[in-house]
């Protein structure tokens, strides 16, 4: 590896270390949290710690992580589901500790935070995209392409809309910088993947 | 020459009367008879707990909820009626026992209560406030604080009977 190319990956890994470290360590010196019962904080911090895996998920996808092979990269993308899921489940049921009642409205579609509902789409989008994923080998290459750019897109935008209109844990700099490293992140592996050349149907020759 | 069928001077009275009429306050629909009650607001009663005691004050206070209770129809001030809050604060999570406080209104109608700082919680700073008491119809309200950094919250109570 030459100096260059060796340049490039440290600087790429590094924005990309920052990007999901500075976010968190801003949070992590919120004076909300001081206030907060553990459970609590953990439920917010798996809300982040997810936000964070949504900025790397897509990367991982198409393989353009510096000194990552395709294959391991589509291995960690697997693994970072799962994790992905992890952090979803982990911060519904931290919160439902914390308040059972509001969490309840949220997932009964009722809660007077506008955000909570954003947060259940994202949800079932990030479980839908995670079903697919398991199903895959028995499912229609264009279903599975189309659905799981679909969900994950719906699941992006769920949790950007959720996250920048909360009064919370996460600095609001940070929290728009790192909506916007997700935001581009899915865009770049939509458009490296190319879904829609695939189409809708398979063609007929 | 075709004549218009509207003179100049009723175009001119007809439009004067368009744009007069509605800054009249001709046009504004008859009022209902007074002041309407305080619907419940969605989420209100999460984590309410029944027969919060009557205290001087909830914790260290530092905060002001203030408001006022009044009836619907004539708006009269009452005066006694229990007004119980509860919120997450600077001293604990809105489900802790020590969290939750009641207090009485006085002859105008008011009624005011010392209790500690409100912090944002569940993505937003707000707090929580019940009428449960037999004479009149149960609201519970879940108003927010303008702004995180806000020292006191005013909040309006009107009552229908039960």
């Amino acid at each position: 590896m030459n100096l260059r190319s060796r340049l490039r990956t440290v600087l790429i890994w590094g924005a990309l270390v920052s990007a999901v470290l500075v976010p968190i360590l801003a949070a992590a010196a919120s004076p909300l949290l001081q206030w907060r019962e553990p459970i609590y904080i953990v439920a917010g911090f798996a809300g982040i710690l997810g936000m964070c895996l949504m900025l790397v998920q897509p990367l991982l996808a198409i393989g353009v992580m510096p000194g990552v092979p395709l294959q391991t990269s589509r291995k960690v993308h697997r693994y970072g589901g799962a994790a992905l899921v992890f952090a979803v489940v982990l911060h519904v049921a931290g919160l439902w500790v914390t308040s059972p009642p509001d969490v309840i409205d949220v997932l009964l579609f009722r809660s007077p935070t506008p955000f909570a509902i954003w947060g259940a789409l994202a949800m079932w989008a990030v479980f839908g995209a995670a079903m697919l994923a398991l199903l895959r080998p028995r499912l229609p290459l264009r279903l599975w392409r189309w659905g799981h750019t679909a969900l994950v897109t719906l699941a992006v935008v769920g949790t950007i809309v959720h996250a920048v209109q909360i009064i919370g844990a996460m600095e609001p700099v940070t929290k728009a910088l790192l909506s916007l490293a997700v935001a581009a992140a899915l865009l770049t592996a939509i458009a490296r993947r190319k879904v829609w050349a695939m189409g809708l149907r398979a063609r007929r020759s | 020459m075709k004549t218009s069928p509207m003179t100049r001077r009723a175009a001119l009275a007809l439009g004067g009367a368009a744009v007069l009429t509605p800054a009249s306050g001709l046009l504004r629909p008859a009022q209902a008879a007074g002041l309407a009650a305080t619907p419940t607001m969605r989420g209100g009663s999460n984590n309410y707990r029944p027969d919060a005691p009557i205290v001087e004050r909830i914790g260290g206070g530092g905060f002001w909820m203030t408001g006022t209770v009044r009836r619907a129809g004539d708006g009269a001030p009452l005066e006694g009626q229990r007004i119980q809050m509860w919120a997450h604060t600077t001293e604990g999570h809105e489900r802790d026992a020590h969290s939750h406080g009641a207090t009485l209104t006085d002859a105008n109608g008011v009624f005011r209560m010392d209790m500690p700082q409100i912090v944002p919680a569940f993505g937003q700073a707000h707090g929580h406030l019940a009428y449960d008491s037999p004479e009149f119809k149960t609201v519970f309200l879940r108003p927010l604080l303008a702004s995180p950094s806000d020292t006191t919250l005013n909040v309006e109570f009107v009552l229908e009977p039960a």
